[in-house]
C-alpha cells in the first residue's frame, strides 16, 4: 500500500498571548490508500480539529501536511476548495444536509458546483449511491422528512459522489441509534472493500472502532497509539 | 454558474413569505418611482403646454438696421438720421428662406407674418391693438385660432379681421361687423370681423388682431417680406438646436423660445431636481430593504454556507448565490411595481386631455423601463454586502452551531 497522506511535527495553537490554547503538539501520521480507521481520544485531545485540519478546512500553526503528492500548507484557498471537492468527502455528526433541497440533490452537490450544473451522469450516479445506501425509496424526498438514520446515509451518499480517496467522518454515528449506527458502519466497511476509499472515522464508541481495521488514539494533542 | 441559480431560486422558493413580502416592498419602491416620473413628466408637460404652446417655439426676427452716418472726408460727423419709434424692419428675401427652413428636420408649421401696430375705430371708440399679418391657409399655425375661435371662421380673406373676445366686447362688434383699422404708418382700411377667438390670455384676447398678410401689407406699406417668421416645432425642447441649425442655414437671426425664458427653465429645471430626490428616496429604499432581507437570510443560513464551502463551493459560488438572489428580487418586484404603475395610471386623462383640477399625470413618462433596470442595479448592489459577508463566513464554525 502507498500512503494516501502524510502530517508531520502538525501544532494547533487558538488564541493568542496567555489565552493561547496549544490543541495540537507536533501530532505526525500517516494513512495508507484504502484504510479504514478509527480515531479515538477523549474529549478536548484534538481529534475535532485534527481532522479539520486533514479536510483543509482550516490551516496549522506550524507542521507538514501532503496528500497525493500535494503540499496542502502551502496551497491557497482557491487551490484547497478544488482540491477538498475532488479529493475529500465529509460527514458530520449532524449529517449537515441542505435543509431546502432533496436526498438526491444534497448527493449531487459536490459534483454540481465543479460542473456548475447537476448534469444527467451525476444525477444517475446520486440514484446508484443513494440506491446503494438503501434509499431508493427516499431518492427525491425533501430532507426535512427523513429519520435520523436515513438522513446520515445520504451524508454518507454525498460524501462518496465525486469519488473521493479520502472520506473524513467526526462522530458519524453519534446521534444515531444502535441499529442505524450499525446500518452507517457497515456501509461504510462495504465501500472501504469495494472501492478503496479511505476512511477516518473520529469515534468514543468502542464498538464502531473495533469496525475498524487501525485504531489511532490521540491524546493531549499527540498520537499516542 | 446555472447551479447558482437554482440554489438562489430555491432559496427564495423555500421561504415564500419572507419572499412575497420583500418583493412587495421592492414593487412599492418601483410603483412610487413610476409615479413621481409621470407625475413630474407630466406636470413639466402641462405647465409647458400652457405657458409656450401657443407661441412661436423659433422666430427669426428682422434686424433693424443701424441709423445711417453722413461723414466728411475729414472724419466729421455731417448729417444723423433718427431711427423712428415706428420703424418696421423686414425680411426683404423671407420668401426664399421658407422652401429652405421647412425642410428642416423636426419642424411642423412656418408662419411668415408682418406684424405692427394700429388703433381700431368704432363709432366714437378706439383701441389700440397688435396687429399681425398671415398668410391666408396658415392662420392656426403657431395659435392654435381654430381651436380657440367662439364665432364665425378663421379663414382669412381680404377685407377680414379676426378679434379676440375681450376686445369685440369691449368695441360691442360682432361676426359680420365692419370697423376701420388705422396703422401707425398712417394706412386705414375698413374690415369686417371675420370671426372671434377666446384664448385665455388677456393679452391676446384684448389687445391683438389678425389680418391677412395682404392687408397688413398694405397697412404698413410693406409691398414685400415680412417682419418676422416664426416657427413651431414637434418637440420644443430641440429649439435650441434648430434655431442653431437654421441660422447656420440662412445666416437669419433664428432665436429659440428658451432665450428670455430662463425663469420657466428653472423653474422647471427645480422641479425636476425635486422628482429625481424623491426617486432616489425610493431607491433607497429598495436597496436598503434588500440588503437587511438578505443578510439576514445569511446569517440564518451560515450552517449551510459552511456545508457548501466544506464541499468544495468556492467563495465566488457563494457571493454568485446571494448576488443572483438579489438580482432576482429587483427582477420580480421591478416588474410587479411596473405593471402594478401602468395599472394605477391607466385612469388618468392622457396628457392632450389634461383637465383643470385633476392631476397632470403622463403615463407615456413612466420610465418603467429605468425604473426596473435601477431596481435590478440598486438589488445587486445591495446584495453585495450580504454575498461578501456569506463568503467569509468560516466553515468550521458555522458547520459546529
Amino acid at each position: 500500500m502507498t500512503a494516501l497522506l502524510e502530517i508531520s511535527d502538525l501544532v494547533k495553537t487558538f488564541g493568542t498571548g496567555e489565552v493561547a490554547t496549544r490543541v495540537l503538539r507536533g501530532l505526525s501520521l500517516s494513512l495508507e490508500e484504502g484504510e479504514l480507521a478509527a480515531l479515538l481520544g477523549p474529549s478536548g485531545s484534538g481529534k475535532s480539529t485534527l481532522l479539520t485540519i486533514l479536510g483543509t478546512l482550516m490551516k496549522p500553526t506550524s507542521g507538514h501536511y501532503t496528500m497525493l503528492g500535494h503540499d496542502l500548507i502551502a496551497a491557497n484557498d482557491k487551490e484547497l476548495t478544488a482540491f477538498r471537492n475532488r479529493h475529500i468527502g465529509f460527514v458530520f455528526q449532524f449529517h449537515n444536509l441542505l435543509p431546502d433541497f432533496t436526498a438526491l440533490e444534497n448527493v449531487v452537490f459536490p459534483t454540481a458546483i465543479s460542473d456548475g450544473r447537476e448534469t444527467p451522469a451525476a444525477r444517475a450516479r446520486g440514484r446508484d449511491l443513494l440506491e446503494r445506501m438503501g434509499l431508493a425509496d427516499r431518492i427525491n424526498f425533501p430532507t426535512a422528512n427523513l429519520s435520523g438514520g436515513q438522513k446520515q446515509r445520504v451524508a454518507v451518499a454525498r460524501a462518496l459522489m465525486n469519488g473521493p480517496e479520502l472520506v473524513l467522518a467526526d462522530e458519524p454515528t453519534g446521534n444515531l441509534d444502535s441499529a442505524s449506527a450499525m446500518q452507517v458502519m457497515e456501509l461504510i466497511a462495504q465501500i472501504n472493500r469495494e472501492e478503496g476509499t479511505t476512511f477516518l472515522i473520529s469515534t468514543h464508541d468502542e464498538k464502531i472502532a473495533s469496525l475498524c481495521r487501525r485504531q489511532i488514539v490521540v491524546g493531549d494533542g499527540v498520537v499516542t497509539g | 454558474m446555472l447551479y447558482a441559480l437554482k440554489i438562489a431560486a430555491r432559496y427564495l422558493t423555500a421561504s415564500r413569505a419572507q419572499t412575497a413580502l420583500l418583493v412587495t416592498g421592492v414593487a412599492v419602491g418601483v410603483f412610487i418611482f413610476i409615479f413621481m416620473s409621470a407625475l413630474i413628466g407630466g406636470l413639466a408637460e402641462f405647465i409647458l403646454s400652457r405657458t409656450v404652446g401657443d407661441i412661436s417655439h423659433v422666430t427669426i426676427q428682422a434686424e433693424t438696421d443701424d441709423p445711417p452716418l453722413l461723414i466728411s472726408p475729414q472724419g466729421h460727423v455731417l448729417v444723423v438720421a433718427e431711427r423712428g419709434s415706428t420703424r418696421i424692419a423686414t425680411l426683404a428675401e423671407a420668401a426664399t428662406f421658407l422652401p429652405l427652413i421647412e425642410g428642416v428636420a423636426g419642424i411642423k408649421a412656418v408662419s411668415p407674418q408682418i406684424a405692427g401696430a394700429g388703433v381700431i375705430k368704432r363709432g366714437a371708440q378706439v383701441s389700440q391693438v397688435s396687429v399681425i399679418g398671415l398668410e391666408p391657409g396658415r392662420e392656426s399655425a403657431i395659435l392654435d385660432l381654430e381651436g380657440y375661435l367662439v364665432d364665425g371662421s378663421v379663414r382669412l380673406g381680404s377685407g377680414l379681421i379676426l378679434l379676440g373676445r375681450d376686445l369685440a366686447d369691449d368695441l360691442a362688434l360682432t361676426v359680420g361687423q365692419t370697423l376701420r383699422l388705422q396703422s401707425a404708418e398712417g394706412v386705414t382700411a375698413a374690415l369686417t370681423v371675420g370671426g372671434i377667438y377666446q384664448t385665455g390670455n388677456g393679452g391676446v384676447d384684448g389687445a391683438r388682431a389678425f389680418v391677412s398678410l395682404s392687408v397688413a401689407r398694405t397697412l404698413f406699406a410693406m409691398p414685400q417680406g415680412v417682419t418676422r417668421i416664426e416657427i413651431k416645432l414637434f418637440d420644443l425642447n430641440a429649439a435650441d438646436t434648430i434655431a442653431a441649425r437654421i441660422r447656420s442655414l440662412t445666416g437669419l437671426d433664428a432665436v429659440p423660445w428658451t432665450d428670455g425664458a430662463e425663469q420657466l427653465m428653472e423653474a422647471l429645471d427645480a422641479q425636476a431636481q425635486t422628482g429625481y430626490v424623491l426617486k432616489t428616496f425610493a431607491l433607497i429604499t429598495i436597496v436598503i430593504g434588500v440588503a437587511s432581507a438578505l443578510l439576514l437570510s445569511t446569517y440564518r443560513r451560515r450552517p449551510e454556507i459552511g456545508i457548501m464551502r466544506a464541499m468544495g463551493a468556492s467563495r465566488g459560488f457563494v457571493v454568485f448565490v446571494f448576488v443572483t438572489q438579489g438580482a432576482l428580487i429587483g427582477v420580480m418586484g421591478g416588474i410587479t411595481g411596473a405593471a402594478l404603475g401602468y395599472l394605477a395610471l391607466l385612469p388618468f386623462p392622457s396628457r392632450d386631455a389634461f383637465q383643470a383640477g385633476t392631476l397632470p399625470i403622463d403615463i407615456t413618462q413612466g420610465s418603467y423601463g429605468v425604473a426596473i433596470a435601477l431596481t435590478v442595479i440598486g438589488a445587486i448592489l445591495a446584495s453585495i454586502l450580504p454575498a461578501r459577508s456569506a463568503a467569509r463566513v468560516d466553515p468550521v464554525t458555522a458547520i459546529g452551531q
